[in-house]
């Protein structure tokens, strides 16, 4: 059964941020099934839909991970379930 | 893939304009824990819901996680233990308090309701024990919250009730006075109150309810104020709509949590409660959204138009967005708990008399009020029959949760701290009701409860 996230990274524009977050995410197996990004006024902000169903760390955890990995980079990173943002916007 | 701005939506709610699930309660029927010990129930009490709550918190806090929403509180109402004190053999009911703040304690939550008695047409041996032991309960427990039913629609005001509850208001002032009479700020004083309701400190978990259930209280002060903000100078009409539409994005993630938490918990999903819930945090008011309305300072003119609109179009957002409402569902206008409101009352814009009449359009009623402690308790009981009239004649809940602070006058301020925040003292009206509330007796239900 696939269980979706997203995950949204928003921050100051620099090299290499898709690589570290994908470095990141491979290393947990954490597939990505879309990705979007764009840069408005040297903010750079990445939208991620990603398939965690192979994924050995509780969603919790995972979470955790990488809301330290955006620290570490200086960048803010969310990881929410799909279904919050399916419920609310959504009918 | 989900629209860009939506999802960036959602976050900013959530970081930046407070959305959050304000609580998410478990009811838990009592009614197998009935014994002629008094010690016997407390212990089937505490071993109840400690076998049903155990794993709230732990579950609450993984779908805060998963889901990104903050959980703020965790909390258990149970059956109005008054039922247990009937069969008891024992006139003293205190030990059932403490049973219900040792299971709090060892569940880990912050708030357990249901040390309350329904008495809207007369009283028992249980409800008259425990009624009396409120004040002592409420001084000796921490997380013990009590309400008491004195009237509804259907059956009108019981005037003995509400005269006796003026006393026990003031004799918990007194034992807790240490603390600035902060037993008050846990005892409410209801007319038509719901048997579903999430939030403290007037949540029960009724008779009428399923063995164990979840209810969900969202709220998003913060996200109605930006909503409002944004809209610019718009028509009524148009901030309705405005409104509406972000109750029902705040209700839908209130459903989701509330699913996944009874279907985790193995509980029945009760309701999902609408109200905007202030806090004292910065943006998280309710009267700073009149405000943005475009009233200059909550409590002039017009305030209890604009709270109507509010309070209206929240519910019709919200109906839609869940399969199941109730509880109070409406805007919350405490006194103490909202920034906004705190800063009127202070400046003496916002009175008493306009809060009784604000609550004619809102849920709950007079809520964290605090009057000077010398104010006598026929003053209190007469305050409560008033605000208990709205409710009964207009077929609403009302509330009355009064703090009469002990040993300070007007002038004079008082702070709880955390979610209870802060108060100015209010002034009352000096001119007695002694008389009028000591005839005692029922004011008879309104014409219009008669609808068979």
């Amino acid at each position: 059964m696939e269980k979706r996230a997203v995950i949204t990274v928003v921050g100051r524009d620099s090299v290499g941020i898709i690589a570290q977050i994908s470095t990141e995410l491979s290393k947990n197996l954490v597939n990505i099934l879309d990705i979007t990004q764009s840069v408005l006024q040297d903010l750079f902000v990445m939208i991620m839909l990603v398939d965690m169903s192979k994924c050995d760390l509780r969603f919790t955890d995972f979470v955790e991970a990488m809301v330290d990995k955006g620290e570490e980079m200086g960048v803010k990173i969310h990881v929410m379930h799909e279904d919050i943002f399916n419920s609310m916007h959504r009918i | 893939m989900l629209n860009t701005f939506d999802i960036l939506e959602t976050i900013k709610m959530i970081d930046e304009e407070h959305l959050d699930i304000r609580t998410v309660t478990m009811g838990i029927s009592l009614r197998d824990c009935a014994s002629d010990s008094v010690n016997k129930v407390a212990d089937k009490i505490y071993d109840k819901i400690c076998r049903r709550a155990e794993k709230l918190v732990a579950t609450c806090d993984d779908i805060a996680g998963e889901y990104g929403i903050p959980i703020i509180n965790k909390r258990v109402s149970v059956t109005p233990v008054s039922f247990l004190c009937d069969s008891v053999e024992s006139d003293d009911v205190i030990p059932l308090a403490h049973a219900m703040q040792r299971a709090a304690e060892t569940v880990g939550i912050n708030f357990i309701g249901g040390f309350s008695a329904l008495v809207h047409k007369g009283f028992t041996l249980g409800d008259r024990r425990l009624i009396g032991a409120i004040p002592q309960a409420l001084a000796e427990t921490e997380c013990v919250c009590s309400s008491v039913n004195v009237a509804t629609t259907r059956a009108g005001i019981n005037m003995d009730a509400v005269d006796e509850m003026g006393q026990i208001i003031k004799s918990t002032a007194f034992l807790s006075k240490e603390k600035d009479s902060i037993g008050c700020a846990k005892l409410v004083v209801f007319a038509n109150a719901p048997e579903d309701n999430p939030f403290m400190a007037g949540a029960f978990h009724g008779f009428g309810e399923a063995e164990c259930a979840i209810n969900v209280g969202v709220s998003g002060p913060g996200v109605v104020l930006s909503a409002v903000e944004r809209a610019g100078n718009c028509s009524l009409s148009e901030l309705a709509e405005i409104i509406k539409r972000t109750a029902f994005k705040i209700t839908r993630m209130g459903q989701l949590a509330a699913n996944e938490a009874s279907r985790r918990l193995g509980a029945e999903f009760g309701i999902v409660d609408l109200s905007l819930a202030p806090t004292p945090a910065l943006g998280d008011s309710v009267a700073r959204i009149l405000e943005a309305m475009g009233l200059e300072v909550v409590g002039t003119h017009g305030s209890t138009a604009a709270l109507a609109m509010l309070n209206d179009a929240v519910k019709k957002g919200g109906v839609m967005a869940s399969s199941h409402v109730g509880g109070l569902s409406g805007a919350f206008i405490p006194v103490s708990e909202d920034a906004g409101m705190i800063e009127a009352a202070a400046a003496c814009s916002l009175t008493l008399d306009k809060l009784e009449a604000m609550t004619a359009v809102c849920s709950v009623g007079l809520d964290m009020i605090a009057v000077p402690g010398e104010t006598p308790a026929s003053t209190i009981s007469a305050i409560i029959a008033d605000e208990i009239a709205i409710g009964t004649i207009n077929n609403k809940t009302t509330a009355v949760r009064i703090i009469p602070v002990y040993g300070k006058g007007v002038g004079d301020s008082v702070s709880y701290g955390g979610l209870l925040g802060e108060a100015p003292i209010m002034p009352v009206h000096s001119g007695s009701s002694s008389s009028f509330i000591a005839r005692g007796g029922r004011i008879p239900a309104p014409i219009h409860s008669q609808r068979n």
